[in-house]
């Protein structure tokens, strides 16, 4: 059969492997600091172990690596499936794959050594940051070739959400990333001052706006209805809550610098259209709930479909949370304190990963022709997971809003009631709790791939070929 | 105040925001509308992707119709009372300074009576008196342990606190200046002018000074360097200086540390030690306060 009639899973399946494995890689390194925060001499005086260098590896590695690797994966299958057409150009397609991989390697390397840009998720330093850039021109060229190429007249929804995504992480990358090189290692950012501070918020709030959101919003917007064989709840739902998303979202970033030297006006708008942000966020998850409207017994049987739906669950709490928390009266409170941390793992771990690893456990089997080794190990993950989530959650929940109490503190006399090292102490319990939800969660991923290796090991990778789209009704 | 170049910029902000949240309004405003039908299924839009894809078009959700819209009103709301919309300083007229001007005069108003009580008082009196010991020990907890430590027992480059040991005098006036204006301590580099093995003399005198055993001769050789070099600001008995902050080398106190290789690294490549100013930022009643506080930690026992 000619290639061109046949699906390209063979990107796919790599991306799909590579995101368990860095999964756990990524993971494993969170646990390891979570355990310093605790326990400070977990770092043994190396300096490559301290907590400095390894927090921008562990985010790194979970959100690029893991999370990256999800939606390449994902954004690959989906857009020839939706589109009843093979990838474009197959050797970009795979350039992609061992692309990304070397800018992950390069990034395992050199921020343990402490090369870094200094910049919150933008830590590589610019030869990293050429190559993520050309990866990811290459990633544009053939997603959009690919829906260029497509056989429906209709784009489906999860493609407006990819593209967004491939698009916005296109210009922030490159805007963020502009430095000026001193050395094949070291180089100074563009801007200066509290416009420097503003494009790097600009740049991280879109992170979490388009790579941690809108990527996994497409991914939801496939997997949820295919899992649970039910049609997309509302099309005008979508429609208002794409839009509404791309041009709030943007705005977003100054609510990471209130009370700062940003000018008023700036954090002003920040707030406002984090606020305004909230409906079009949870158009999403309602979107994704009510699909299941009719099929809700199926929770009851499937642990994809529930790893999904918590996914969402997940999704919805923390995006009423983060506009809570840019309001500036509760930022006043919130800020520098633990409830960010917090705030940031319901979004990263309960939704990005959940909805990423129900993805996965729908995709794989499909990729090798099998059908997954043992649901019951899916069920325990799936356990493991939730209360690893609520565990990390509730912990830096207690721990940031009494943080922030503590600081504010004051005497009858007007002097802070408790020192720094006060609030330090208080902490420490709640890391080891938040430590513990890491590890569960971590430990989940292990029986992932435990069962994934069980499901796929021998088994011949499948040619599918490209079905006739069905007629309209 | 506001910080745009000219006009143009004011309203490159204005117009895309306007626009945009009238924007959300309209798309809002044109795809609602419908009732859910609780019998019926919503129509599907026709189109089938990947074999059994499809999407209803149900109506939009009352109860998110109304929050969308409730949060488009409070922004404009917002954006009318607070500064936003370009060079627009809002109804209100806040700024973070000002807020900022607010919380401290209101907290000046409420609290300086308090410290002012103490700050005529002479310096030995206030650090026999409990109140102000309390306050002062409340005021060291946030500003001070960070380098003296919570015990206030110091570190290595950091002096102790709680003994009789001074760099620039343990008078209460002296520690008030200390406090108040900060201190600057310097020690130069010796490697270049007396080179190493003048540098290991030199050390091992100092050492033997406290008691340390040691070469006669290398200890001889030290002496005689100490005294050109040396005793201008340690003295000749090597006993410190109050007006230099340097130190009394003749008491086994050591602030870098005594063993032979602190020392030598000490006398070859120099110290800078800084107590940073609080009189500016504190002011001087609670600063008033906290010499206090730091006087009476080495007069009980």
């Amino acid at each position: 059969m000619p290639e061109e009639q046949t699906y390209n899973y063979k990107v796919v399946r790599q991306f799909a492997i590579m995101t368990i494995v860095w999964g756990i890689v990524g993971m494993s390194v969170g646990v390891l600091i979570a355990a310093q925060l605790a326990w400070p001499a977990l770092n043994f005086d190396i300096p490559w172990l301290t907590f400095g260098r390894l927090r921008p590896l562990h985010t790194n590695a979970v959100i690029f690596a893991f999370g990256g690797s999800a939606l390449f994966a994902t954004s690959y299958y989906v857009v020839q499936r939706t589109s009843h057409a093979r990838l474009y150009c197959g050797k970009l397609a795979a350039f992609t794959f061992w692309g990304w991989q070397a800018v992950i390697v390069s990034a395992a390397i050199t921020l343990p050594m402490g090369i870094t840009q200094s910049k919150e998720y933008a830590e590589l330093e610019w030869p990293i940051d050429i190559l993520i850039a050309v990866v990811w021109v290459s990633y544009a060229i053939v997603f959009f070739g690919t829906i260029m190429k497509r056989k429906i007249k209709h784009i489906y929804v999860a493609n407006w959400f990819y593209g967004s995504f491939i698009l916005t992480i296109a210009v922030l990358h490159i805007v963020n990333s502009a430095v000026i090189p001193v050395s094949f290692t070291k180089s100074y950012s563009a801007y200066a001052g509290v416009q420097d501070a503003m494009i790097q918020w600009w740049y991280g709030h879109n992170a979490v706006g388009f790579f941690l959101t809108t990527g996994f919003l497409g991914m939801m917007y496939y997997f949820v209805p295919k899992q649970a064989n039910r049609p997309v709840y509302s099309y005008r739902l979508s429609v208002v809550h794409f839009w509404a998303i791309i041009f709030t979202y943007v705005w977003a970033g100054p609510h990471h610098l209130h009370y700062t030297a940003l000018p008023d006006w700036t954090q002003s708008l920040g707030m406002v259209m984090s606020l305004i942000l909230l409906a079009p966020s949870w158009g999403g998850m309602i979107n994704g709930i009510m699909t299941l409207s009719g099929a809700w017994d199926k929770l009851r049987t499937d642990p994809i479909l529930r790893f999904l739906i918590v996914a969402i669950s997940f999704y919805g709490m923390s995006t009423f949370e983060g506009p809570m928390m840019a309001i500036k009266t509760v930022n006043a409170l919130s800020h520098y304190t633990d409830w960010t941390i917090g705030h940031v793992h319901s979004g990263a771990l309960g939704w990005v990963a959940m909805i990423s690893i129900g993805s996965m456990y729908y995709l794989i089997p499909r990729l090798f022709g099998r059908e997954i080794y043992s649901v019951k190990l899916i069920e325990i993950h799936f356990w493991a997971s939730t209360i690893g989530v609520v565990l990390y959650v509730v912990s830096m929940w207690v721990s940031g809003i009494m943080q922030g109490l503590m600081w504010r503190a004051v005497n009858d006399d007007g002097t802070l009631t408790y020192s720094f090292i006060e609030s330090v102490q208080a902490m420490h319990p709640f890391y080891v709790i938040r430590m513990m939800g890491g590890a569960l969660f971590l430990m989940g991923m292990f029986i992932m791939a435990y069962n994934i290796w069980k499901t796929v090991a021998g088994a011949k990778p499948v040619t599918a070929t490209i079905p006739l789209p069905a007629a309209a009704h | 105040m506001h910080d745009f170049v000219s006009e143009f910029w004011s309203w490159y902000i204005i117009i895309p925001t306007v626009l945009g949240i009238i924007g959300c309004f309209v798309l809002l405003v044109k795809l609602s509308g419908g009732r859910i039908d609780p019998d019926k299924e919503a129509e599907s839009m026709g189109h089938i992707w990947d074999e059994d894809l499809e999407e209803l078009n149900n109506p939009l959700p009352m109860w998110w119709l109304y929050m969308f819209h409730f949060t488009i009103i409070f922004g404009v709301i917002y954006l009318v009372l607070y500064p936003g919309l370009g060079t627009y300083e809002g109804v209100l007229g806040w700024t973070q300074t000002s807020q900022y001007q607010d919380e401290i005069d209101t907290a000046a108003e409420k609290y300086d009576p308090i410290f002012d009580k103490f700050a005529e008082q002479d310096l030995v009196a206030v650090s026999e008196d409990p109140e102000a010991n309390t306050i002062g020990k409340r005021l060291y907890a946030t500003y001070c342990t960070q380098c003296h430590g919570s015990d206030a027992r110091g570190a290595r480059g950091y002096p102790n606190l709680t003994d009789d040991d001074w760099l620039w005098g343990g008078k209460p006036e002296d520690i008030k200046k200390s406090v108040m204006d900060g201190r600057i301590g310097t020690m130069p580099a010796w490697q270049e002018v007396i080179g190493t093995e003048g540098v290991f003399n030199v050390s091992e005198y100092v050492r033997s000074l406290s008691g340390q055993e040691g070469n006669r001769v290398v200890i001889s050789k030290g002496k005689e360097l100490f005294a050109t070099n040396c005793a201008v600001c340690h003295g000749a008995d090597a006993k410190g200086n109050y007006m230099f902050g340097a130190p009394n080398l003749t008491d086994n106190k050591w602030l870098y540390g005594g063993s032979q290789k602190r020392v030598v690294e000490s006398v070859s490549k120099g110290r800078s030690g800084q107590m940073p100013p609080h009189g500016e930022f504190l002011g001087e009643a609670k600063v008033h306060l906290l010499a206090a506080y730091v006087y009476s930690l080495s007069q009980e026992k």
